[in-house]
């Protein structure tokens, strides 16, 4: 029963594999192979972070292309999530906006690698009738956030926009309410760039905002700001653009008013990529850089590097070398930015060094 | 917890014992269908105890951390480690009180149409219809509430409770952009619980015998005055103990809520303003968290939502036996 589902799985991701070049023949030489070789379909299970699976969902249909006989699966549940699961080795591989702190790393059962995959943007969207282009500051920013100000036309925000005619409305805030990367990524920032917030609310999945409404997840966050006129949150870019949220420039810490982009993130990456540690574990928020846009994060993949099984721990090492390389050209129209080549040469050693036992997993032609 | 089991324990097997000395047969048969249905009725007390013994020693780090002040605290940071269920447990409370009180008098006034006045043609296809309310996700009922009934309170009710019931403390302050809020929450809360009360009520109303009507009719009673001293007199402990389930409903509701609350851990006598429940603070962080000591806190929460629910369930029952016991309800009998 089962091996007979596993056959039709692997037909049909056969089928869709070959479809645009191979002829008839070719399809039922290479079916009948595979109905030999049916047992060793191998799946590998993911689970994490929210914001990298439109990605991820958009490589693991690609990957059948590349290897019929790899099925990855990835669970949409949360970075926290992602960081629990693999720690109880619940799945193959986490996902996770924020990289594990020491203590999580000191607890989990072996060495775990953070692999980058992607680079996201945290943009802070609005709801103002008229206006495009807003220009923020980080202090700005900080201050609307903590509730000191209180309207549109504050001559903070005026000062900023010259030129642009600021409505005077209450401005209401919105917030995720689930421990999200999204949320750690922008009071990272906050905190990083202004003490008044990093000594009243400080940085984390989930932390207390001082004012506003609390959103669940991304779709609630732009649910609650279209309906609010004056509302001012955070999404991630690429939801931000799907939502057709306007969204602001954000000053860097070159004075620069940068509008978030693949361009501008990966220019945030770039200008740290020269100093990643070894662990790969970096903050590329508030980078410098004259391009950079200052709230940017990688976002990571979490692997062990003793993997338990020596056919599934080398087919997720491919799958990752693969993501890294080809699957980079595939997140641009989804408004992911690729990583710079530095860090990829560095991703590279890290895959190089998962094994099983002393076997390593990723041979040199690799 | 514990001693809550002990007392039901005995009380089940009491119950289970009856049958069988009043059969007094021994068909192998029957003792066989006695012990399975006994193992069945055991399985729930089981798994309760499973749960409820899970669930405190998952949040044993919380317990231990911040013992009673837990259940007092009225902040909740994160950051700082400072954790308070209260605001929660007021949110949970206010939010389904909202929702009883706007649903007791429409509930009631459905049920009295559906089981006395509607004329036949109509009481099974209305009847179905407030059923029907019942089974609309949770998730439809929320985006129909973010999108719709909040701003549309927004616009037409919060202004005209403001100046009519603006003197009130619950009905000052400026309400939200959006129009979420704890009265949101509550008015799409008694939707959500209307059809568990209507229909219960409903039929327990029919249950009632028709010669108790037609005897008060012929006495020269209008028809209120039957539904008032023949019928509702006789159901008045059943639709006390309908509109507990309904409230046990209200307790619990997730998805929903935390789309309308506002999801604020504040309390605040403004029923315009933002608030959060326990069921709502779960759904939306514990897929997100990888910290222990926060896992623990959040199944704490978990805990004491379900106590409350205990707490509730076992006031109902009393409420009911004192209801059964009010000399009105004798009478009628």
């Amino acid at each position: 029963m089962r091996i007979a589902g596993c056959i039709a799985v692997a037909i049909l991701g056969l089928s869709i594999g070959c479809k645009p070049s191979d002829t008839t023949i070719d399809k039922k030489s290479d079916a009948s192979k595979l109905l030999t070789q049916s047992e060793k379909i191998i799946e590998i299970q993911g689970a994490g972070a929210s914001f990298p699976y439109p990605l991820y969902s958009k490589w693991m249909a690609e990957y059948q292309k590349v290897d019929p006989r790899i099925r990855v699966n990835y669970q949409s549940i949360g970075s926290g999530g992602g960081i629990r699961q693999v720690m109880e080795k619940i799945v193959d591989f986490g996902g996770s906006d924020a990289p594990m702190v020491d203590e999580e790393l000191a607890k989990a059962p072996g060495k775990i690698f953070h692999i980058p995959t992607t680079l996201g943007a945290v943009v802070v969207a609005y709801n103002l009738a008229g206006v495009v282009g807003l220009k923020l500051s980080s202090e700005v920013v900080a201050r609307i956030f903590l509730g000191e100000i209180k309207n549109w036309d504050d001559s903070a925000i005026a000062a900023l926009n010259v030129g642009v005619v600021l409505p005077s409305q209450p401005i209401s805030i919105v917030y995720r309410t689930d421990g999200s990367g999204t949320t750690a990524v922008f009071t990272e920032y906050l905190s990083k760039t202004n003490a008044a917030w990093k000594e009243k609310v400080g940085a984390g999945k989930s932390v207390k905002f001082p004012i506003g409404l609390g959103a669940k997840g991304n779709e609630g966050i732009s649910g609650q700001m279209k309906m609010a006129p004056g509302s001012i949150g955070y999404v991630e870019l690429a939801y931000a653009k799907q939502a057709k949220l306007a969204y602001a420039f954000i000053q860097n810490s070159q004075g620069r008013f940068v509008e978030p982009s693949l361009e501008s993130v990966a220019a945030a990456a770039d200008s740290v990529a020269g100093r990643i540690p070894e662990d790969l574990r970096v903050s590329i928020v508030d980078a410098s850089g004259e391009l950079s846009y200052p709230i940017s994060a990688f976002t990571y993949v979490l692997v062990y590097e003793e993997q338990a099984d020596l056919s599934k721990g080398v087919e997720l090492a491919k799958f990752l070398w693969w993501a890294i390389h080809d699957g980079q050209k595939l997140g641009a129209p989804l408004h992911y930015a690729p990583l710079p080549s530095q860090v990829v040469t560095k991703i590279e050693a890290k895959l190089r060094e998962m094994r099983v036992g002393k076997q390593m997993l990723l041979t040199a032609k690799n | 917890m514990l001693p809550t089991h002990s007392e039901q324990a005995p009380r089940r097997e009491l119950c289970e014992q009856k049958p069988s000395k009043v059969e007094g047969g021994r068909n192998f048969g029957d003792g066989l269908f006695k012990w399975i249905t006994a193992g069945f009725a055991a399985s729930a007390v089981i798994l309760l105890a499973a749960m409820v013994m899970q669930m405190t020693r998952a949040s044993a780090l919380s317990i231990q951390r911040f013992g009673f002040g837990f259940l007092v605290g009225m902040d909740w940071d994160p950051v700082q480690e400072i954790f308070g269920a209260f605001p929660f447990v007021f949110g949970t409370v206010v939010s389904s009180v909202i929702a009883l009180l706007l649903v007791i008098p429409i509930a009631l006034g459905v049920a009295i149409f559906l089981a006395e006045l509607a004329p036949g043609w109509l009481t099974k296809p209305l009847g179905l219809l407030v059923e029907l309310l019942a089974a609309i996700p949770s998730i439809v009922y929320g985006l129909w509430g973010m999108f719709i009934l909040a701003p549309w309170l927004l616009k037409n009710v919060y202004p005209i409770l403001e100046k009519t019931l603006g003197f009130l403390p619950l009905f000052q302050g400026v309400p939200q952009a959006s129009g979420r809020g704890m009265l949101a929450a509550g008015v799409v809360l008694a939707i959500m619980v209307l059809p568990t009360v209507a229909s219960v009520s409903r039929e327990l109303m029919v249950s009632v015998p028709k010669g108790y009507r037609e005897g008060v009719l012929a006495l020269g009673a209008t028809r209120w005055e039957a539904i008032r001293v023949a019928v509702l007199p006789n159901v008045v402990s059943g639709i006390v103990g309908a509109i507990v389930l309904g409230f046990g409903r209200a307790l619990g509701e997730t998805m929903a809520v935390t789309m309308l609350i506002g999801n604020r851990a504040e309390i605040s006598a403004s029923l315009f303003a933002p608030a959060a429940t326990i069921a709502s603070m779960i759904a939306n962080e514990y897929a997100g968290s990888s910290d222990e000591l926060y896992l623990s806190v959040l199944t704490e929460l978990g805990l004491v939502l379900f106590v409350l629910t205990l707490l509730l369930n076992m006031a109902s029952k009393l409420l009911v036996w004192r209801v059964g016991r009010m000399p009105g309800v004798e009478r009628s009998l």
